[in-house]
């Protein structure tokens, strides 16, 4: 049983324009086997809280606190924390020409565990979740990421959790860019690792549409940098309907609403 | 009268000034010659030594013999021979002409060519092996022709170690139809200096690859042209280079088509570490008037991993027909990817191990098609090695 806690969470980032605050105070408490739904408007900060979590050298946490079964992540470096049972699934992975795909998922297995796999066994495991994911086994030759389409992107980084057994597994827009099938295919992975590792899911998503394939426990809206209001699934429905308008600028405050309207 | 000549007078007075100073009009408007005396000892100003520091290889310039060798191992697959040519035959024998004063310098004094004799038709199945060693830093002029017979295959491995200030002259003659390997390997010790020109010359249908990998040395700087002695043949340059705090490692390709139907790609990639490590690459690509139907392109790539290194790239293309089936280039150097080392790292992945991952990759390309497995592993090593001598 883990626990991944945030408590306060501010962060800055530097731009052009100065620093800027992205996150203004950010709580949220995700244990083993739960699933988090995070949902926002674009630019509500919801990417900025996967990587902050992961540790993106990009963003400043100012105050606040991100612990992992007591732990302290912000003091962790970005492989630390992975070693320690953080995982990110990114929206935007990145190429890296030249590493082929076996080879890294090989060398990321060996750092996360500390020891080398079996060889047997992680030959016949990478081979069944590319299967299951519906990855042509050519892929293992492949340049990490290098010209793969966004659905092969997003495969490939369910892959990677499947395989590297997170405690806490941070999916950031996974859903983005996928059709109907690859949706469903992906989904089907995050389902059979969250089953098998018992993780904790913190999903970030624009839409609801991946809702419908992976149940939430929670769900947070977030908006301008904090959690607006925070429900079960009963609240995505009710965004699908609804959409964000409530929760934007020039609306009423979402805590004034009255809670049936 | 052509439309052309019609232009606006006034458009002369644009010229830029130091068009005047170009001495060249077209890149095969070099000098070539066999007499040291029609190449003044550069100053450092010249298009082709402008990015050179001229000052440390005077004793390569002087027109003077020594009489200095550095130490051959040489392995001789079955059939090949090891001779000695004289310089009036090797004149005679179709070779280019020396086109700077280095190289003019080392015919005229490396006492004689040696020749490796690849017999028409030959198959080998374990590459001709060349180890040159030096002991001291002495001036030695060299001189080696790789000739390979109609429709041979093979492959050749010049290997360069130790200390020594070398300058030398290569040609590799392809006859008709061969499929022609050669590798050069320029591991020196830091203080050696190295100039050398190679001329590769493609016979009709002849398919030729010249390899550069240059990861020592404290001046490297190679010369490759290649020339078509007919139709339909093709030339691969490709090159890979790692410089250190000091180094200078320059290469120069000139690719001339003149030939009808003949292809060429050049890729040379290089990662740079340490304060003054300096790397130069030169690409120029002529297709002449009667080079219908060619098709090339070039690229290179440079990895900057530290602070204080410089990477100087110059792709040129200079076209006279359009008569082609394509031409392009492309150049490019940037600092290491910060977003890459992110992503590994979000693996679990140390920082020093997804830096090494990220530096193979990157040469990953050209390496692995060298070909030659026993080169790629020794490469691919020493890369390791260069990498944690920076850490």
């Amino acid at each position: 049983m883990s626990t991944l806690e945030i408590k306060d969470l501010h962060v800055t980032v530097d731009t052009e324009q100065g620093t800027k605050e992205i996150l203004r105070g950010v709580t949220l408490t995700i244990n083993s086997g739960e699933t988090h739904a995070i949902m926002g408007p674009n630019g509500s900060g919801k990417s900025t809280l996967a990587y902050s979590i992961a540790g993106h050298p990009k963003y400043t946490v100012t105050s606040g606190t991100v612990t992992l079964d007591g732990e302290d992540v912000l003091e962790m470096s970005v492989d630390e924390r992975a070693r320690a049972g953080v995982f990110l699934a990114m929206q935007y992975p990145v190429e890296v020409p030249g590493v082929t795909v076996s080879n890294f998922l090989r060398t990321a297995k060996t750092a996360v565990d500390g020891e080398a796999p079996k060889l047997r066994t992680w030959v016949k495991d990478v081979k069944q979740a590319m299967s299951d994911l519906r990855m042509d086994p050519a892929f293992a030759e492949r340049g990490v990421n290098e010209g793969f389409s966004g659905g092969e992107k997003k495969r490939h980084e369910i892959l990677q959790m499947e395989l590297l057994k997170p405690k806490i597994a941070v999916l950031d827009e996974t859903d983005s860019g996928l059709d109907v099938d690859a949706l469903r295919v992906v989904s089907e992975g995050v389902n059979r690792a969250k089953e098998s590792t018992g993780a904790g899911v913190l999903l970030i998503t624009h839409y609801t549409r991946i809702l419908r394939y992976i149940k939430p426990d929670f769900v947070h809206v977030f908006v301008d940098g904090r959690i607006a209001e925070e429900g079960g699934p009963e609240l995505a429905d009710r965004l699908e309907a609804e959409g964000y308008d409530r929760f934007l600028p020039g609306a009423a405050p979402a805590d004034a609403t009255p809670a049936n309207a | 009268m052509s439309l052309l000549a019609q232009k606006n007078p006034a458009a002369e007075a644009h010229t830029d000034s130091a068009a005047a100073f170009v001495p060249d009009q077209s890149r095969a408007e070099r000098t070539t010659s066999y007499a040291v005396s029609d190449f003044p000892v550069p100053s450092g100003r010249e298009e082709e030594w402008r990015f050179t520091p001229v000052d440390r290889l005077q004793s390569l310039f002087r027109d003077e013999a020594t009489g200095a060798c550095l130490e051959w191992t040489e392995t001789l697959p079955d059939g090949v021979t090891l001779s000695t040519m004289s310089l009036q035959d090797w004149q005679a024998s179709g070779a280019p002409a020396p086109a700077d004063r280095a190289a003019v310098v080392a015919a005229a004094h490396s006492g004689g060519v040696g020749l490796v004799d690849i017999p028409a038709e030959a198959e080998l199945a374990e590459p001709v092996r060349i180890r040159l060693t030096g002991a001291e830093r002495q001036v030695v002029h060299g001189h080696l022709m790789v000739r390979v017979g109609r429709f041979a295959r093979a492959t050749v491995i010049l290997e360069h170690a130790g200390l020594s200030d070398y300058s030398e002259m290569l040609t590799v003659l392809a006859g008709d139809g061969s499929e022609v390997t050669l590798v050069t390997v320029q591991e020196w010790d830091d203080e050696s200096l190295h100039l050398g020109q190679h001329d590769v010359v493609v016979g009709r249908d002849a398919k030729v690859r010249h390899i550069a990998v240059t990861l020592g040395g404290g001046i490297v700087r190679l010369n490759t042209n290649a020339s078509y002695a007919g139709p339909g043949g093709s030339f691969e340059g490709l090159g890979v280079y790692f410089a250190d705090a000091g180094q200078h490692q320059e290469h120069r390709l000139f690719v001339d088509h003149e030939a009808p139907h003949c292809h060429s790609n050049v890729e040379y990639k290089g990662a740079l570490q340490g304060e003054t490590a300096h790397t130069v690459w030169v690409g120029d690509v002529l297709i002449r008037a009667a080079a219908e139907g060619t098709d090339t392109y070039e690229l290179n790539r440079n990895l900057i991993l530290t602070d204080g290194a410089r990477a100087d790239s110059v792709p040129n293309l200079e076209i006279e027909t359009g008569e082609i089936a394509g031409a392009g280039h492309a150049s490019a150097t940037g600092r290491f990817d910060d977003q890459q080392l992110f992503y590994l790292q979000a693996r679990g992945i140390d920082e020093d191990t997804a830096r090494r991952l990220v530096v193979r990759g990157f040469f990953a390309s050209i390496v692995g098609r060298i070909g030659v497995p026993e080169v790629e592993e020794h490469l691919m090593e020493a890369i390791g090695r260069e990498l944690e001598g920076a850490a």
